[in-house]
């Protein structure tokens, strides 16, 4: 229906406002999409632009050939232990942490999404309850570290990102919109609610699913809060991490120093700041277009309650 | 609880016995709402305690007030919540305008190669986390290298020094803040629009409805669901900062923070910087049960208007 809607629309003459609507929107939104994304391409010149220009000029608003530079790339990998270790660390972390979330999400989602659930909305709430009230930073803070041991280690990483209600709102809405005859019919042919969740709601999920494991892939790869929090182990930094420590102080500077041998002076510090913080983001950016189709279908919000 | 079930005539016993795999698959999350959010919970009498760590929480001997009365000594706590909500309103006002009026407008859009590149771009920003987002702030307002400067000084005005102006941060932050989450919130807009009957915008056109009064009378009224369900939420965090925002832009520069400084950033510096842990408990908790007053009362005078916007 929707698909003849837009055919037909296409066909019929624009009317003037319509033709108005359309030339305010792409002025405003095309002039908005290119704030968006001008701090990227600044970022992007800025570290293939030679240290002596960079220092003397600032960073360029334009890419110049006479400038150009990938000394800082270079520097950047030419120990790329820490590099490798802090994407490993992430890489991995992102991994098994986006699938666990899913799966929490999707399953709580779907149980709370069951009509014929009768205590679904008192779940619900006591979810729900946990976003309008907590312990704040401080009990959280002291039971993660004295007594679920998280310093110095992965589960640390992991677990604080695991579930969020959010999540599990956005999979309820979206799996009450499923037929509530799948459920009934492959009731009535034996299946039991495990059966029925993995075989028949999760493959209708996809939408659903895709737009999860890129939220949960990008809080976990983005995070630097619980590295900062828990993990004093160079070994174990996440890439968010590392990058905020090179950014953060010329300390870590000296360090980067130490560790590839050269004298400080000689070290391209502004550019390298600029190329660390490209590696540090680029392969989560390229994930977008693989799930972007199926954003606008997965991100429907609903009710709490229902 | 069993009382509530015999009303509703399903019997405790009946339901888990008819859905126990239904609970089964519920207790892992459980778990972990009872362990990461209701245990800390409990956590909040740290508060009135002076921490002792061989006591830990429960057992470190109690102190009163005198964790709240330090709190108020320190003569912040003005300054950091009028920061967390000012900036918390302007967000939530300006994030509704923003993301719902670029939905709008990208449904409108007939070209669709425009749409789609377009969009790709607006959500971008989302995509970093806010240590990138902190350097991009560098590479553009630094006093002496920044773009921001070079622009302003081949135009012949004279350079900003963005990180010694504190007056001028409340606009930063707020145009930071639009700029990563705009993209994002769209998309939740654009769902629903997406979900809206389409006959309904069809049957206007042959009434002879213009864009501009499908967009007021139609469009908009039919997102107030959407909006109300994430202008409730804001509400709800209206005394939340977000930490990583403002702990990665303004980096911990003591010069910035009458206008920067957040509860969020207040409590953290609390905590790990001083290790205070019993008055920065206190500052927590004066936060949650601020953001729970907030929340409860918003809710229900939503519930009053009009129960189908109510959160819960």
């Amino acid at each position: 229906m929707a698909k003849e809607v837009i055919v037909m629309n296409r066909k019929r003459p624009m009317s003037r406002d319509e033709v108005a609507v359309n030339v305010v929107g792409a002025v405003l939104i095309g002039l908005f999409a290119l704030i968006c994304v001008i701090p990227f391409y600044l970022i992007i010149i800025a570290s293939f632009t030679s240290e002596s220009s960079l220092i003397k000029n600032g960073y360029p608003l334009l890419p110049s050939l006479t400038n150009f530079s990938i000394e800082s790339y270079q520097l950047s990998l030419k120990n790329p232990v820490a590099i490798l270790k802090a994407y490993g660390t992430t890489i991995g972390v992102t991994v098994v942490g986006t699938f666990l979330a899913v799966l929490l999400a999707t399953m709580t989602g779907y149980v709370l999404s069951r009509k014929d659930f009768p205590w679904r909305n008192k779940f619900a709430f006591f979810y729900f309850f946990t976003t309008l009230f907590n312990g704040g930073l401080v009990p959280w803070y002291l039971l993660c570290v004295r007594y679920l041991n998280f310093k110095n280690n992965f589960t640390g990483l992991i677990l604080p990102l695991m579930f969020s209600v959010w999540n599990m709102i956005i999979a309820k809405s979206f799996m009450s919109g499923l037929p509530m005859e799948i459920t009934e019919s492959a009731k009535i042919d034996g299946a039991n609610d495990l059966v029925i969740f993995t075989k028949l709601i999760i493959p209708l999920s996809k939408p659903l699913i895709a737009t999860l494991s890129l939220f949960s892939a990008l809080a976990y790869w983005n995070d630097w809060y619980n590295c900062m929090l828990y993990i004093t182990d160079e070994n174990k930094f996440t890439l968010q991490y590392y990058l905020q420590r090179i950014l953060g102080s010329a300390e870590a500077m000296r360090i980067v120093a130490e560790k590839s041998g050269i004298a400080l002076p000689s070290i391209p510090i502004e550019s390298m700041k600029m190329a660390m913080t490209v590696i540090a983001t680029g392969p989560i950016v390229l994930l977008y277009p693989f799930v972007q189709r199926y954003f606008v279908k997965g991100l429907t919000i609903g009710a709490v309650k229902g | 609880m069993g009382k509530e079930n015999i009303k509703t005539k399903t019997p405790f016993m009946k339901v888990i016995k008819r859905h126990w795999l239904l609970l089964l698959m519920l207790l892992p999350s459980l778990l972990y709402v009872i362990i990461f959010s209701y245990v800390p919970m409990t956590g909040i009498i740290l508060a009135f305690k002076r921490y002792q760590y061989n006591g830990g929480i429960y057992f470190s001997p109690w102190n009163g007030l005198n964790n709240f009365k330090a709190l108020l000594i320190s003569g912040k706590l003005g300054m950091v919540t009028r920061n967390t909500l000012l900036y918390n309103v302007a967000f939530i006002f300006l994030g509704v305008v923003f993301e719902m009026g670029s939905a709008i407008l990208l449904n409108e859009l007939f070209s669709k190669w425009f749409k789609k590149i377009s969009q790709s771009l607006m959500f971008l920003p989302y995509f970093i986390s806010w240590v990138v987002a902190g350097a991009i702030m560098y590479n553009i307002f630094n006093y002496e290298k920044g773009v921001f400067n070079h622009v302003i000084t081949m135009l012949g005005g004279t350079a900003f020094d963005l990180y010694n102006t504190p007056a001028a941060w409340p606009i930063v932050i707020i145009f930071l803040r639009i700029w990563k989450q705009t993209g994002y919130g769209s998309v939740v807009y654009l769902a629903a629009i997406t979900g809206l009957d389409q006959e309904m915008f069809e049957a206007a056109s042959i009434d002879g409805a213009s864009a501009w009064q499908k967009i007021k009378y139609l469009t908009i009224p039919s997102l107030m669901p959407t909006m109300m369900i994430l202008v409730l939420l804001g509400i709800g965090n209206i005394f939340r900062g977000d930490f990583g925002l403002f702990y990665q832009t303004v980096r911990s520069s003591a010069l910035l923070q009458p206008t920067t400084d957040v509860i969020d950033t207040y409590v953290f510096r609390l905590l790990i910087d001083n290790g205070d842990i019993g008055v920065s408990a206190a500052a927590s908790l004066y936060q949650s049960v601020l953001c729970f007053i907030t929340i409860m009362i918003s809710n229900a005078l939503v519930k009053k208007a009009n129960p189908d916007y109510a959160l819960y």
